[in-house]
């Protein structure tokens, strides 16, 4: 999953990109909308988690942006105002979830699973392909109730995936998606993961197209 | 307590018994003159009768049979008359009247002493008929006839007193029940209700008290909606820095490795360094709030400007200029206030200055302004009154770079020094001007 973070202050943007990486998120952090604006533009992310003071705006007038353009991309908002009123105001505007500062990381960790989750229009927390099952929550996989070890870019690989089985998805999408701003992306690292996923899980698993990208193949 | 109603009472009462008394005065002496002058004439015409009944050389004593003495005390039998010879026998007396002389030689009114008594005498002298007439009537009983007079007048009135006192204390009470009333509606209230109180039905007197007291409420009711907002711009001030502590430090207990567990903690320790300097400012903020002004002493600016940049954690990379000349500059003012406004000036230019850039204190316009200038981004024209806002921060700013209080807290201790501040970007270079024009007068000697 890749996060779009909109926070001014850069401890807390810190904060919230170095825990939300360990939770297995991809996180890319501004600290101004006309940045955020831009970036949504430019990239597509699994969700917006968004300040609503922020030094040139107010994060509102970004969402009432998104929604204007019929960008559907589910919105956390984050704010240290308290007030019901504030808080149905941003609801009203398009958001689709809320956290009061200070937050728990775990829990913003987990609004953001489920904001994913329900935009893909699943109900069920766990990932589930056959015998295969990923946990998005504790970033275990198992395959037949055996746990199977993967690392945090072989789970985010196989859960995209899984997310839409059956669809195409582009090397480049992948990518995108695995790796924020400041990562660099490895030539074939994409190809290197989807070795190592096969290895792992079986080498029917994932089929390439070729030309194309990479797809689950029917249980 | 001193009562209003009770000092109207006590007000009215006496000048009611003031006018009264008067009145009883005034009303004896009157009736007194004319007393005197009703019973003269009758003395006269008494005295004229008798003379005129007296034959010529009648020299009969039986003319007035001596009668029964006046019985004391009362009004009647009041004259008494004698018929005296020339050659000083007592032809004739009326009953009651007394054996010794009570006629002068000169004929008219006197007063005479006879037997320890004063009468009112009026004597006629008849040389032809060689007698003398005397009438007279004692002045103890004239006296007791104007004293009964003021008694059968004052005796209702001071029996009425009381019951006028009755009167005007309840009239009193009547008169000040819209006082009682606006007091009840205000003691009723809570702590929050500042509306204005209801000048319906309240008398003009009490109207500029009532609006008095709206003011003040109004006042009051502006300081604690100012102080609402501080707190609540507070509350939301801190809670960023804390859900940022929150955050690394989850991030810092959860991190498989070292670097990522030292770069949280270090971030940390940023965190609290600049949550402390808000809750400093914040604090600050309160106390310039509070308005207690603070002791007036000479302070040599140039001192008070190395203590406050001594004691703040600069940043390396930027250069300090001191003017040598605010050495020399000498000024009574609050000591605090101006530490307050150079700390927060000073951090504000060190913060903004760029990286190896220079932040420079001077003196200008005859020792009046102290200027400083820094090399930083300066502030956009739409933007300058915006700084002086509280928790506002310049959109050229560096991101979070600041608590957005420094040039607030600056523009309220510059007011309790009655300085100036004065926001401009540099002419010369890029970068922040800032002003501080200490108002005309002696800046101390030195």
């Amino acid at each position: 999953m890749r996060i779009l973070l909109v926070e001014d202050d850069a401890v807390l943007a810190d904060g919230i990109r170095a825990g939300l990486t360990l939770a297995g998120l991809t996180v890319d952090a501004v600290a101004r909308c006309a940045d955020a604006d831009a970036a949504l533009a430019d990239t597509r992310f699994d969700a917006v988690v968004l300040d609503l003071m922020l030094p040139d705006g107010s994060g509102l007038d970004v969402l009432a942006a998104m929604r204007a353009r019929q960008d559907a991309t589910p919105v956390l908002l984050l704010t240290a105002l308290d007030e019901t009123a504030d808080r149905v105001r941003g609801l009203d505007c398009g958001a689709d979830d809320y956290l009061g500062k200070p937050f728990d990381l775990d829990e913003l960790a987990a609004r953001l699973r489920a904001l994913s989750r329900r935009s893909g229009g699943r109900a069920e927390p766990l990932l589930r392909h056959g015998g295969l099952a990923l946990d998005p929550s504790s970033l275990a996989a198992s395959l037949d109730d055996v746990p199977v070890p993967l690392s945090r870019r072989e789970f985010a690989v196989l859960s995209m995936l899984m997310e839409r089985p059956g669809v195409i998805r582009a090397r480049s999408e992948l990518e995108e998606r695995l790796y924020g701003w400041q990562e660099e992306v490895e030539s074939n690292t994409v190809e290197v993961y989807v070795h190592n996923l096969r290895a792992k899980l079986g080498r029917g698993l994932i089929e390439t197209v070729r030309g194309v990208g990479y797809r689950l193949r029917a249980p | 307590m001193s009562s209003l109603r009770r000092r109207l009472f006590l007000i009215l009462l006496t000048a009611t018994g003031l006018i009264w008394l008067s009145a009883v005065a005034w009303i004896g002496l009157v009736s007194r003159s004319e007393l005197e002058h009703v019973l003269d004439t009758r003395l006269q015409e008494a005295a004229r009768m008798v003379h005129s009944l007296v034959m010529a050389g009648d020299g009969a004593a039986a003319a007035f049979p001596e009668t029964e003495p006046a019985l004391a005390g009362s009004y009647e039998r009041q004259l008494s008359c004698q018929v005296w010879s020339f050659d000083g026998r007592l032809i004739a007396r009326s009953s009651g009247a007394p054996a010794s002389e009570m006629a002068s030689d000169r004929e008219g009114f006197a007063d005479r002493e006879v037997n320890g008594e004063t009468w009112r005498v009026y004597t006629i002298v008849d040389a032809q008929k060689g007698i003398r007439v005397v009438v007279g009537d004692r002045v103890g009983l004239r006296d007791r006839l104007v004293l009964d007079l003021i008694a059968g007048l004052a005796v209702p009135a001071v029996l009425v007193l009381p019951l006028l006192g009755l009167l005007i204390w309840w009239s009193l009470g009547q008169g000040l029940r819209p006082l009682r009333r606006v007091a009840a509606d205000i003691a009723a209230r809570d702590g929050e209700d500042m509306r204005p109180v209801t000048p319906e039905g309240a008398p003009s007197e009490i109207r500029p008290l009532i609006g008095a007291l709206d003011g003040l409420f109004a006042k009051v009711e502006a300081a604690r909606r100012h102080e609402r907002d501080i707190t609540a711009f507070a509350a939301h001030e801190l809670r960023t820095p804390l859900a940022g502590l929150k955050t690394q430090a989850q991030v810092a207990l959860a991190a498989p490795d070292d670097g990522t567990r030292q770069q949280a903690l270090k971030q940390i320790l940023l965190s609290v360094d600049r949550t402390s300097r808000l809750v400093r400012q914040l604090l600050a903020l309160a106390r310039l709030d509070s308005g207690s002004p603070g002791r007036i002493e000479e302070v040599r600016i140039g001192d008070a400007l190395r203590e406050v940049v001594d004691a703040m954690p600069h940043r390396s990379d930027v250069a300090v200029d001191i003017d040598p000349a605010l050495d020399d500059a000498l000024r009574a003012l609050d000591r605090e206030a101006l530490q307050l406004l150079l700390r927060n000036l000073h951090e504000n230019a060190v913060q903004h200055a760029r990286e190896g850039g220079r932040v420079r204190w001077s003196l200008a316009g005859d020792g009046r302004s102290l200027i400083v200038e820094d090399d930083g981004p300066g502030i956009a024209d739409d933007e300058m009154e915006l700084v002086r806002q509280r928790f506002y921060r310049g959109k050229g700013a560096r991101v979070s770079a600041g608590t957005g209080l420094g040039l607030s807290i600056s523009d309220q201790s510059a007011a309790r020094l009655g300085a100036k501040l004065h926001l401009g970007n540099r002419a010369d270079a890029r970068g922040l001007r800032v002003e501080i024009r200490f108002p005309p007068g002696p800046p101390g000697h030195g």
